[in-house]
């Protein structure tokens, strides 16, 4: 599936460097990420995953200090192009959080709207058709269809995490990044985001973050392993666990570190 | 040490309750409806009331909140959530230098940039002195409030495409809302008791005014004339002025309680 001829490139990291100050927290990654697949990154903790995931819809460089060198390429444009507007790219790459991030003062339904009235007033009929579709592709519609006006809050978090997942896909973005989506939830919350990724793949281009060598295994049809900032390796899900190439990989998998 | 704790807080709480008590006994026998409802008569008759006060300290109050709320809480959101660098610096060390400036101080700027090139007292200026004495309190509580609000609510909204500044907008201060809303409404209840600041601009007036070109009565200024002129039923009103100041705080205070339990569940 990697490197089969008719399948669009999405996004594409080359030789991509990003520092806090003067630490490099990702070194030199070269990255492909096929379109209407889901790739997973996976390595310890402080390895650069979350830092990489965050370079790929510029929110790295609102940290202070943050700085990001050589090139992320959606589509073969160079997001980091002086032209390129950095609120405009974020419209086109859906994020979702390790924490859900409901908005507090806003409804369900206002919540998944959000991201819809950023682009300007659109018609009501409009909204509550993308903010229905949107729901339902987060496989969330039928528990809120009767409370869409009452508050996020009362959401459980694994509700609210999928809400966020509505939230990010309503503007239908052309990828999804997902930071670990299933740190907090329990088993039950965490099978439903999995089962979401297999079924969102065929819309969207998913990149997934995780600590979980299972949760990569099960969701992912590609793999890349990071170690202190650098990619050690990438393949096919299957492969990679089955047959690691890197002896540090076989190590990171087999739990002898991390 | 249980004790001693116990005991020191009583005593906060027991000067409370003794002025209030105080107000009470000496105050609450003078006021009826005619209080509320009529102006000042001459020295040494007895009745009339102190309308004019009252709706001399709302409208000199009130306007100090429109002048100040907006200056104070756009000043706090900008420290909270742009004011990283120099300036924001300058700006809450000016903040915290103002919070500490002694009120009588604004009452005498009061008067000679607005009493004096105008050539008379007038309430306008007395809220402008108010308002200078609650933008640093908004400034500052504003900033407390919005930084409560966490940082992964104004990174969802920045990943969802929104600009920074609809971000603090639509996101962070309505997140902070109820916070933002509680600190106006005790800045407010703060202003509505000063009497110093009012001395050199508002001046006081014995007779009932809208009109906020002109000399303007408050509560304050009521107690502090009455207080300290020589008849007996001046004094009388001043306690009942004092208690009916002392009332509208209260209410003030009890109005930012509710609006922080009721309102906004999010934070505080």
């Amino acid at each position: 599936m990697v490197a089969s001829a008719n399948t669009r490139l999405r996004l594409e990291t080359a030789h991509l460097t990003a520092l806090f100050g003067q630490h490099r927290a990702v070194r030199d990654v070269s990255l492909l990420f096929p379109a209407n697949t889901v790739t997973a990154i996976i390595g310890p903790s402080g390895c650069g995953k979350s830092t990489l995931l965050r370079c790929l819809n510029r929110m790295h460089e609102l940290t202070a200090g943050a700085t990001v060198d050589g090139e992320v390429l959606l589509d073969t444009v160079n997001i980091y192009a002086p032209d390129v507007n950095p609120v405009e790219l974020r419209r086109r790459i859906g994020m979702v959080f390790q924490r859900p991030t409901p908005f507090p003062t806003m409804s369900i339904y206002d919540n998944v709207a959000a991201g819809l009235k950023v682009n300007g007033r659109k018609p009501r009929p409009e909204l509550d058709d993308a903010v229905s579709r949107a729901l339902q592709q987060a496989a969330l519609w039928e528990e809120v269809k009767d409370r869409l006006h009452t508050s996020a809050l009362d959401l459980s978090g694994g509700q609210q995490q999928r809400l966020c997942i509505a939230r990010a896909v309503a503007p239908q973005p052309e990828i999804l990044l997902l930071d670990e989506p299933t740190a907090s939830l329990d088993p039950a919350g965490t099978q439903r985001i999995e089962e979401l990724c297999h079924a969102l793949k065929r819309l969207y281009t998913i990149v997934i973050v995780t600590h979980n060598m299972q949760q990569a295994a099960r969701v992912s049809d590609c793999t890349a392993f990071m170690y202190l900032g650098s990619l050690i390796e990438v393949g096919r899900t299957d492969e990679l666990f089955t047959k690691p190439k890197v002896e540090q990989t076989e190590a990171y998998i087999t739990g002898r570190f991390g | 040490m249980t004790a001693l704790v116990v005991i020191l807080s009583f005593t906060a709480v027991l000067a409370l309750v003794l002025i209030l008590g105080n107000l009470i006994v000496k105050g609450a026998s003078s006021i009826d409806w005619a209080f509320f409802t009529k102006s000042p008569v001459p020295a040494g008759q007895s009745g009339g009331g102190v309308a004019n006060a009252i709706v001399g300290t709302a409208i000199i109050v009130g306007v100090a909140a429109l002048i100040g709320v907006p200056i104070g809480v756009g000043a706090g959101m900008y420290l909270a959530e742009y004011g990283s660098g120099r300036l924001g610096f300058l700006v809450r060390f000016i903040a915290d230098v103002l919070n500490g400036t002694p009120s009588i101080v604004v009452g005498i700027v009061g008067w000679t940039f607005i009493v004096k090139p105008t050539g008379h007292f007038s309430a306008l200026a007395g809220s402008v002195a108010l308002a200078i004495l609650m933008i640093p309190m908004l400034a500052r509580t504003t900033e407390e409030m919005v930084r409560l609000v966490p940082n992964s609510l104004r990174e969802a909204a920045l990943a969802l495409g929104y600009p920074r500044w609809r971000t603090s907008l639509k996101v962070v201060a309505r997140t902070a809302m109820g916070g933002i809303v509680t600190g106006c409404l005790v800045g407010i209840a703060r202003i509505a008791g000063e009497t110093a600041p009012l001395l050199f601009t508002a001046l006081g007036n014995l007779n009932f005014t809208v009109n906020v070109n002109q000399p303007m009565q408050t509560l304050s200024l009521q107690i502090y004339v009455y207080a300290t002129g020589p008849f007996d039923e001046w004094h009388r009103i001043a306690w009942a002025s004092a208690l009916v100041l002392m009332g509208l705080v209260l209410i003030i205070s009890l109005a930012a309680r509710w609006v922080t339990r009721q309102r906004y569940g999010s934070i505080r």
